[in-house]
């Protein structure tokens, strides 16, 4: 029975964010507020031989300044929860001690009563450096170059093999071999709200609470109770309106442990704000990956197998899962195809830069960009269209669940029901007429697509680093209120309102009678967060479980006071009901209540009205159960109950993207004609919200096709350190998207959702790109590397 | 934005922002914020005193006045670019406003502030060099009129005189067979120039090019007036052939920026490419 579910529901969040009544990290404004500012290292790589904070501490407002060698002791390293064989771990200190190893790496923090003194001081700070060589390619570093970690002798922190099948047999099988090189540019993640962090001590307490804008409000709390060594339930993180993370945020950063540790030295609340400067020098990085892929083909088109090498450039550190993200491209690398044999060799590689870590898509759209333009160049190669030598390589519906040599297990999919309602949609046949037609005369248009599949739900607690379980509590107030309270930690996502509406559906009640509550350690059970589109078909599940739960007492309770069987009573619209026909006991006659739940007058609780009913809303056995008189023998007073979910699987979301770009002859400049996405993410809680996650999803992706990297100069000098360089797409720059679904349920979870918070930014790339391709295929061009600015393409039309 | 300490005074009066201006000799003019609010968040400009005219009402206005057309310096892009008498006059001027930012730079920048500020990959300037513009700049010992040929003189620095102030943009009103065009190349992350070509070209009775006058902005360090290519407009009949002949010559005898986006080959290529473009599109609208 549903009523919300499936429905496009505006997201209950919007009001308050539009009217500029939310409060992020920065709204929370506490009286004696300190204010924190960073000195951060000028240079990629230096030696830090003094560091003279004199003049600092006599300037006016300034309380303390902390260096790396103040503190080494103080606060443990920055965490890295990634477990890989022969992983080499640096230390990361929340402070540089003696090297600085990237450009913003904190060298000192400046404390002061406002934030102007605060940065007016870090000027006054003198860091004698002396320079080191730098290396920044990660071709370079992984083959000589300045050592960045002298303790470890090279720059390569792992190696490793994954994937399943003879790879050289199935080479050997093939007919043709494709091999290109594809460099995966180095992405900011730009959350439109930067980190932010306030701590708060207590000294008679002896509690400190730490406001972050963060993804994982539980897993912080952990760590950062670990690295400053205050007892994990001394802690209380408070995840308050976060304006976005895209990964970013799914991370224990140096500066929240460092000020959680600063305010119990000073007693008073200390807050940061991060700069966009520093939020592109010192927040993760995404992709950052440099491979050659190897495709074996027969002549029909039927793939034999993958081979992808690739070098991973995780920066100078480990944040908290920086060298995992690229055995998530290796998890990958099936697409959406049967392919016999795969194997990945890469190499994790330490660079002079900021680390990389997860961000929309976090590895798979890696994979995704090397398999769908690996299908694309194989098309070219064997003369086929690029649509049937996807088809050619598809699992049937009926193969599901489908494994493949990566070892993972598919659990559903209908891979050519997506594409062929892409190609309708598109009117795919007519868009290639309508191609040729401009090639005749003279114009440069690409069709473009890709058919993806992404990994989501992260995911079972084997494959995770630190639980991949979500949990819900639902709770009914006396007043018929309902609460859930979600481990998820949503930052943008609207899963208060998707969550309200599996909960109202559930129960029977209105959705604005439902309040969902998220992000503080002290109210909500330990949840492990928001990332790997896991929240809905995870967290989601936790939530219908936990009110399954609830209901199993409420009929009991239900069963109590209509004097009949729980398994006679019927369950619809919140009530649970006697059988038809069925007179109430003792008499009939009264089977409303007098005084409707939330209808009481003022200060007073309803009378549960229990004589004589036929029906029982949910809403008044919560009553009744709070009240806690006419319970049945041996049952707890109170309606609550919690759940903690275990998948079983991850789900494998999938699509088809389609487009048609044109490019200027003059000079290079690529816009679009058409964008055409069918995506599938299972069961839809509200499409709308699925609509806007897959345009934000296409935009990003749009972003790296076109117009993002993270430039650093050979002196490792972060060149893109502003929005005025670093280019993030405009609303004026992009395609009217044209969307569509296809629905197979996932068979992992009870609501049979997939997740799509990754899918456009994991489909979108290599449609763009492909479309890209085919444009300049009759220059002769058989790949170009992202992002495809027009300067690049301009140069590929005139040889 | 955590710039340095500095002061602030909104002025009332063109005379009190001058004088204030003759007593700080560090002072900044504030007339829109839109280029120096973002280097004083970066500590890139500290200038201890902030004097805000954006606010003088006298100076926001577009006005005709005989056969000329004059624009307060405080006029925000917005209102230049909503101008129905623009359109109709002078239709370059609100063009180029639509290229500029967006909507809320444009609601908040003003011409005057952009001029005077000369940033290289700066709308403006071209706009104005093609207009023939007349700039009128206040000082203490009163005004004098620069035209807008000398007034860029190199990155980011103009003819204005310490202490002085850019009062009013005066134009020319065009005659008959008369057209005009701005097209750019937006930088994707700033919205900047990479490059501007303003094109305005009045034709003869035969429909040849009587008269041609080209800025083009960012390209070098500053906008400047492609010369070379006027010359060889003058009396073509603006065929194709005799445009492509004129546009290749864009970006003669300047030097030539090159960033992370354009470099300077490329950017010379497009400085041909939008100068074609801009007298195609100006020359159209002229017939």
């Amino acid at each position: 029975m549903t009523k919300y579910v499936g429905q496009r529901i505006k997201r209950t969040e919007d009001p308050r964010l539009i009217k500029g009544l939310a409060h992020y990290v920065d709204d929370v404004r506490l009286p004696d507020t300190l204010h924190v500012a960073f000195v951060r290292s000028i240079y990629a790589h230096a030696r830090i031989a003094g560091i003279d904070v004199t003049e600092a501490l006599k300037a006016p407002g300034v309380v303390a300044v902390y260096t790396g060698k103040d503190i080494a002791t103080k606060v443990g390293p920055v965490p890295c929860a990634a477990a890989l064989p022969d992983l080499k771990v640096p230390d990361y200190r929340v402070l540089a001690t003696d090297k600085a190893l990237f450009v913003g790496h904190p060298i000192a923090a400046v404390v002061a009563t406002d934030k102007y003194l605060a940065r007016d001081a870090v000027d006054l700070i003198s860091v004698d450096y002396e320079e080191l060589p730098v290396v920044v390619d990660v071709e370079a570093a992984a083959s000589g170059g300045p050592v960045i970690h002298e303790k470890f002798g090279n720059n390569i922190a792992y190696t490793l093999t994954s994937g399943e099948g003879d790879i050289d047999a199935a080479m050997n099988a093939a007919d043709h071999i494709v091999k290109q090189r594809m460099v995966h540019q180095r992405l900011a993640p730009i959350a439109m709200e930067g980190r932010g962090v306030l701590a708060r001590y207590f000294p008679g307490e002896e509690e400190l609470t730490l406001w972050s804008s963060t993804q994982i409000p539980h897993l912080m709390r952990t760590q950062v109770a670990l690295m400053i060594g205050l007892a994990e339930n001394k802690l209380r993180v408070i995840t308050p309106e976060v304006g976005g993370g895209f990964g970013s945020k799914l991370n224990v950063y140096a500066e929240e442990a460092l000020l959680s540790w600063i305010s119990i030295q000073l007693g008073k609340p200390v807050k940061w704000i991060e700069s966009r400067r520093e939020n592109m020098q010192a927040t993760i990085h995404g992709r950052a990956q440099v491979g050659t892929v190897e495709v074996g083909c027969k002549n029909d088109g039927t793939i034999t197998g993958l081979r992808y090498n690739v070098f991973a450039d995780l920066g100078a550190y480990h944040q908290l899962l920086t060298p995992a993200i690229p055995t998530l491209t290796g998890l990958m690398l099936s697409g959406a195809y049967r392919i016999p044999a795969i194997q990945m060799n890469v190499t994790g590689v330490f660079t002079n830069k900021m680390s990389t870590d997860a961000y929309r898509g976090a590895g798979r759209p890696e994979a995704t960009y090397v398999v769908e333009r690996a299908m694309d160049i194989v098309a070219a190669e064997l003369k086929m269209d690029p649509v049937e030598v996807r088809r050619k390589n598809f699992p049937a519906k009926s193969d599901f669940p489908f494994h493949v040599a990566t070892g993972l297990d598919y659990d559903s999919g209908d891979y050519e029901a997506a594409l062929d309602k892409a190609l309708e949609l598109s009117g795919y046949a007519k868009l290639r007429e309508e191609q040729t037609k401009a090639r005749a005369e003279g114009r440069i248009v690409g069709i473009g697509m890709s058919s993806y599949v992404e990994i989501c739900a992260l995911g079972p607690s084997q494959a995770m680093p630190a639980g991949g379980w979500e949990s819900a509590t639902v709770r009914i107030e006396p007043t018929g209120k309902v609460t859930v309270m979600t481990g998820a930690s949503p930052h943008g996502q609207g899963q208060e309102t998707s969550f309200a509406q599996i909960a109202a559906d559930e129960l029977g009640v209105d959705l604005n009678d439902v309040t969902v509550i998220h992000g503080d350690t002290a109210i909500v059970q330990y949840g492990i967060g928001t990332f790997g589109s896991r929240a809905t078909a995870v967290g989601g599940t936790a939530v219908l479980i936990a009110i399954q739960k609830l209901k199993e007492k409420a009929a009991k309770i239900a069963a109590h006071i209509l004097q009949r069987d729980a398994s006679s009573l019927s369950f619809a619209d919140g009530r649970y009901s006697l059988p038809k026909g069925d007179a109430p006991v003792p008499d009939a006659g009264t089977s409303d209540p007098a005084v409707p739940v939330g209808e009481a007058p003022a200060g007073a609780l309803p009378e549960p009205q229990t004589e004589g009913r036929s029906t029982l809303t949910i809403q008044e056995i919560a009553l009744i159960a709070h009240i806690a008189k006419e319970l049945p023998p041996d049952t707890e007073p109170g309606l609550s109950a919690t759940y903690f979910f275990e998948p079983k699987n991850f789900t494998f979301p999938f699509g088809t993207h389609i487009c048609m770009v044109e490019i200027d002859k003059e000079t290079g400049e690529t816009k679009f004609l058409r964008y055409v996405a069918v995506d599938d993410c299972g069961k839809v809680i509200n499409p709308l919200l699925v609509d806007g996650q897959i345009h934000g999803g296409i935009v990003q992706a749009i972003g790296q096709a076109l117009y993002e990297e993270v430039v650093y100069d050979e002196q490792g000098q972060l060149v893109t350190g502003e929005l005025m360089d670093y280019a993030i797409p405009r609303a004026s720059q992009l395609p009217w998207f044209e969307l569509d679904r296809t629905e197979t349920p996932s068979p992992v979870n009870p609501l049979g959702v997939k997740g799509v918070g990754e899918a456009g930014t994991i489909g979108a790339t290599p449609a763009v790109v492909n479309a890209i391709v085919d444009a300049l295929s009759p220059y002769g061009v058989k790949h170009l590397d992202m992002p495809a600015r027009p300067e690049a393409v301009w140069k590929l039309i005139n040889g | 934005m955590i710039s340095t300490q500095f002061d602030y005074v909104r002025a009332q009066t063109l005379d009190e922002a001058l004088t204030l201006l003759a007593q700080n000799e560090d002072a900044k003019i504030l007339a829109g914020g839109h280029s120096l609010i973002p280097a004083m968040k970066l500590r890139l400009a500290n200038p201890p005193l902030l004097i805000d005219i954006g606010r003088i009402k006298d100076l926001a206005y577009i006005r005709e006045e005989g056969d000329q057309i004059r624009i307060g310096a405080m006029t925000s892009h917005y209102q230049i670019e909503a101008s129905e008498l623009l359109k109709q006059i002078c239709p370059l001027l609100p063009e180029c406003a639509g290229h500029i930012g967006d909507v809320q730079v444009r609601n908040k920048g003003t011409i005057g502030g952009s001029v005077a500020h000369s940033d290289p990959g700066g709308d403006w300037p071209a706009t104005v060099i093609a207009l023939n513009a007349e700039l009128v700049v206040a000082g203490k010992n009163g005004e004098r009129t620069i035209k807008a040929d000398d007034f860029f003189v190199e990155l980011m620095t103009t003819a204005l005189e310490p202490g002085e102030i850019l009062r009013e943009i005066r134009i020319n009103k065009s005659g008959e067979r008369n057209g005009q065009a701005y097209v750019k190349m937006h930088h994707p992350a700033s919205g900047f120039a990479v490059v501007g070509v303003a094109a305005n070209l009045t034709l003869d009775a035969n429909g040849a090019c009587e008269n041609a006058s080209i800025g083009i902005t960012g390209v070098s360090s500053k906008a400047y007036r492609a010369s070379a290519v006027e010359a060889a407009l003058n009396g073509s009949a603006l065929d194709e052939h005799a445009t492509a002949n004129a546009a290749a010559h864009a970006a003669d005898g300047v030097e030539i920026n090159g960033d992370l986006f354009a470099s300077e080959d490329y950017r010379r290529h497009l400085a041909v490419v939008y100068a074609k473009r801009a007298i195609n599109l100006a020359a159209s609208r002229a017939r």
